[in-house]
């Protein structure tokens, strides 16, 4: 029998190595595992490769998984926020490397590793800061029908967290509102993908033709208690 | 003759004109999100958020906040009957993909040409964000820059050439400012309104650049 469920947070990311690159869903506060990333601080796996959305916001969550020092780079569009004083704090000192990518090219540089494709001309970002390599080199450029594109290369993941509602014990999700956001291609681009839902579902109760994540791109599903998303990024 | 600049609302209900019945529209962080306010009830325009829904509606009355349904300003939101959601790669389609009609930005400057700077000031003690600037800046059929024309200093925002780092590249079609409406052309800026009291060739002195009329 196939079941996914997993019976804590604790087993769901126990094997998490040292050095590993980790994606965590979410938009601001909206879709963030919190209780995940607690579980991998708890873990204590460091060195780690982050990507998310933004870089964290006061200090739960991601902010607090960079406060314990385990974090090495991130990924991600967004980092500076109302609320967003511990990463900037280890960004200044130096702790941190950014790698700053435009929220697009994020999303479907996640895709494209989801997707087995090695790499894509967007023209976003072309003529900008932001079209070039870490060490100031200029990425690729290729005119395409009279028009200029930069090429961008996928993001795989060992581990992708993921917050979804609902799941069952095949590993279909479905999302909540705008809490989807990043969810079902980070759990495509991650050789494991751990997701949590507030329900856990019997086979068929998902409406098929409304499955977000099929299971096939999820690895291990935790069920946790439903707490109300807090506001996040904003001034109070 | 004297003028008088036109108020963050009036502003507002200046780009709001322009956006015609049954438009696509993301309107960005800051400013830009007070033109939703000035959009008539009986013009259906749909709103897109970058973080994943179409058909985003108005703020919710107090207490019924839903941090799950935020804009991209992380600020909470309603959502139409009607409306979707989707995951961040359909929703960069949307814009990447030509799919959108409008999008209204803020801007540090923008050149006659229109090439938009609104992401970084390149600052060395400044962190840099761009979020989906530059999806949006290049991926809307149609990309406006509400701002103000000068800076606290007096300099215009609309210049010659870019000094803050790009967004885009020629990206920005028209640029809605507290004293006056310009289009940004391959040929250079073209005036399309003013404030009362204002004349083209005062305009043109706070610019410091050629302008035509439309």
């Amino acid at each position: 029998m196939i079941n996914k469920f997993v019976s804590s947070v604790a087993e769901a990311v126990a094997d998490t190595p040292d050095g590993a690159t980790v994606m965590i869903g979410g938009f601001g506060t909206a879709g963030i595992p919190d209780e995940l990333i607690e579980g991998l601080i708890a873990q204590g796996a460091s060195d780690l490769t982050v990507v998310n959305n933004n870089a964290g916001n006061a200090e739960h969550g991601l902010a607090a998984l960079l406060k314990a020092g385990r974090v090495r780079k991130i990924i991600c569009s967004f980092p500076r926020q109302a609320d967003s004083y511990v990463f900037d704090g280890l960004y200044r000192s130096g702790q941190v490397e950014l790698e700053l990518v435009p929220q697009g090219n994020l999303a479907e540089r996640i895709r494209a590793a989801g997707a087995g494709i090695g790499g894509f001309f967007t023209p976003t970002g072309y003529g900008t800061e932001l079209a070039k390599h870490a060490d100031g080199s200029p990425k690729e450029t290729r005119e395409i029908g009279g028009r200029m594109y930069v090429y961008e290369t996928p993001i795989h993941a060992d581990l992708a967290l993921i917050k979804a509602e609902r799941g069952d014990r095949w590993g279909n999700l479905t999302y909540r509102k705008a809490a989807r956001n990043f969810g079902p291609i980070m759990a495509m681009a991650a050789r494991k993908t751990v997701a949590t839902v507030h329900e856990q579902v019997a086979l068929g109760a998902l409406d098929p033709e409304t499955v977000v994540t099929p299971g096939i791109f999820v690895q291990a599903v935790v069920r946790v208690d439903r707490v109300a998303t807090q506001a996040g990024g904003i001034k109070p | 003759m004297s003028y008088t600049r036109r108020s963050k609302d009036e502003l507002a209900a200046r780009v709001a004109r322009d956006i015609p019945e049954g438009a696509t529209v993301n309107l960005g962080i800051g400013q830009p999100t007070l033109v939703a306010n000035h959009i008539p009830a009986t013009r259906e325009v749909l709103l897109h958020s970058e973080n994943g829904i179409l058909g985003m509606g108005p703020a919710p009355a107090k207490g019924l906040e839903d941090y799950d349904l935020i804009n991209a300003g992380k600020q909470p939101v309603t959502l139409l009957s009607g409306g979707a959601f989707f995951h961040h790669a359909d929703s960069f389609a949307m814009m990447r993909g030509g799919h959108l009609d409008i999008c209204v930005l803020g801007a540090f400057q923008v050149s006659a040409t229109g090439d938009l700077a609104n992401w970084h000031t390149g600052e060395p003690e400044a962190i840099p964000a761009v979020g989906g600037a530059m999806d949006l800046a290049i991926g809307a059929k149609q990309t406006w820059v509400m701002m103000d024309l000068l800076t606290k200093q007096g300099q215009s925002k609309l210049v010659q050439t870019c000094s803050y780092p790009l967004t885009g590249i020629g990206c920005v079609k028209r640029v809605y400012t507290d004293l006056a409406t310009l289009a940004c052309t391959p040929q250079g800026l073209v005036a399309i309104d003013m404030v009362e009291g204002l004349s083209l060739e005062a305009l043109s002195g706070l610019i410091g650049l050629p302008l035509r009329t439309a």
